[in-house]
């Protein structure tokens, strides 16, 4: 491999690694892509990557820009990297139930942190970014959750990287946040074999908010209504915190020392497993461990872990 | 005696927004044999939930995200969706979530 220029050319092509030890059925193969690897750590690289050049190229970042952005954290640490490397300023608005590591990243990478409440979760975050970019129309709002440079970049890297790496591919499962990872990739492996499906997994999050009046506070991200996420879904399944840490723990004894997102995301792809007779299940590994030690997901007791899990945002 | 009820009785996981117009139970039992007739009956049962689960066009409330056991039911047959007695219904409210 010759010497890189950046950093930032390590963002995107991921490997996959074949996890098959863990699926229930011999007849259906599960693979991880390892978005570990990328180099702040997260998934969320390629988006901020993304959506910061999007915003170059047209205009609306200039040298020395300020920016703001709604993050429970792994978007708010690829744009921090990305932003310290190309001399932007950041703000994050990150909601104050995520994990130390989270926060010491951002401020690693000299982002500043506005912190909204905990119970409020993302929900919150989100409403206090809108009210602060339009008080500071000269902060550039980049707005991951209706940002088209959010799924593109799916669109463009991680699903063209699955398709080139595995075109036996017949169900691609991924943790829904944005919906920018589903969107883009679903729509790049459908249109390249309109027969793998697309499974959305999701945290019991709607529970844990308590910021919500009423149901019409309720939030759906713009890009997911403006792409059609309803139609390109085939299945939505909820996974709780205490299945996810068990099969964030198996995923480790595979020598994968992956984030608990990754081991809801694997859940899914064992239900998946179950329900077909034959196929290859391709999940994504959102990020690393790194950022979940100080939550004792791998070696203190579980119910314990489950616990904490409860409180924190790990998705 | 045994009974046979014409429709099957699922339990149903109500969210903190709604439980407050169910005197505070957290879930509750109503009969239906489709996800539509059960969240009718449970609209029905507790007329302070009306208008809030199915909109007056008979379509699920968009911020409102119903599950047969963990599947959410847009992605099976919407309101159409098959309940069986064992099965148990959740209601949460769409919400901004993920390590966005």
């Amino acid at each position: 491999m010759p010497a890189l220029t950046s950093i930032l050319d390590l963002i995107g092509n991921t490997p996959l690694v074949d996890v098959s030890a863990l699926s229930p059925n011999p007849a259906v193969r599960i693979l991880a892509k390892l978005e570990g690897q990328n180099p702040g750590g997260s998934v969320k690289d390629r988006i901020a990557l993304s959506m910061i050049e999007d915003a170059e190229r047209n205009g609306r970042l200039v040298p020395g820009a300020t920016l703001i952005e709604p993050s429970s954290g792994n978007t708010g640490i690829g744009m921090a990297l990305v932003c310290r490397l190309k001399g932007y300023k950041l703000k994050i608005v990150l909601p104050g139930n995520v994990s130390i590591e989270r926060r010491q990243l951002l401020e690693l990478w000299q982002a500043e942190v506005i912190d909204t409440p905990a119970n409020e979760g993302s929900n919150g975050a989100v409403r206090l970014a809108q009210q602060l970019a339009s008080a500071h129309p000269e902060w550039t709002f980049l707005y991951q959750y209706g940002n088209p440079a959010n799924p593109r970049a799916h669109f463009k890297g991680t699903g063209p990287e699955i398709w080139r790496d595995c075109p036996e591919i017949t169900h691609f499962v991924a943790g829904l946040g944005t919906s920018g990872t589903l969107l883009g990739v679903g729509r790049f492996l459908k249109q390249a074999n309109p027969r793998v499906q697309i499974w959305a997994v999701e945290p019991p999050t709607g529970e844990s908010v308590e910021g919500l009046r009423n149901l019409d506070d309720g939030y759906i991200p713009p890009i997911f209504i403006d792409q059609g996420g309803v139609d390109l879904l085939d299945r939505k399944t909820v996974v709780g915190p205490r299945e996810s840490i068990e099969w964030t723990r198996r995923l480790a004894d595979q020598g994968i020392f992956a984030g608990i997102s990754s081991g809801a995301a694997l859940a899914g792809a064992v239900r998946c497993a179950n329900s077909i007779d034959q196929g290859t299940v391709v999940f994504m590994s959102a990020d690393g461990g790194w950022k979940y030690l100080s939550t004792g997901a791998w070696t203190d007791e579980l119910d314990a872990v489950v616990d904490r899990a409860k409180r924190i945002i790990y998705f | 005696m045994v009974n046979f009820p014409e429709a099957p009785v699922p339990v149903v996981n109500l969210p903190n927004l709604l439980r407050q117009h169910a005197g505070g139970q957290r879930s509750v039992s109503v009969e239906g044999a489709t996800i539509g007739e059960v969240l009718e009956a449970l609209q029905a049962a507790y007329p302070a939930m009306s208008g809030q689960l199915i909109t007056s066009e008979g379509q699920l409330h968009k911020f409102v995200n119903v599950y047969l056991n963990d599947d959410d039911v847009r992605y099976i047959d919407k309101l159409d969706t098959k309940v069986q007695a064992e099965d148990s219904v959740s209601i949460l409210p769409a919400v901004a979530g993920g390590a966005a």
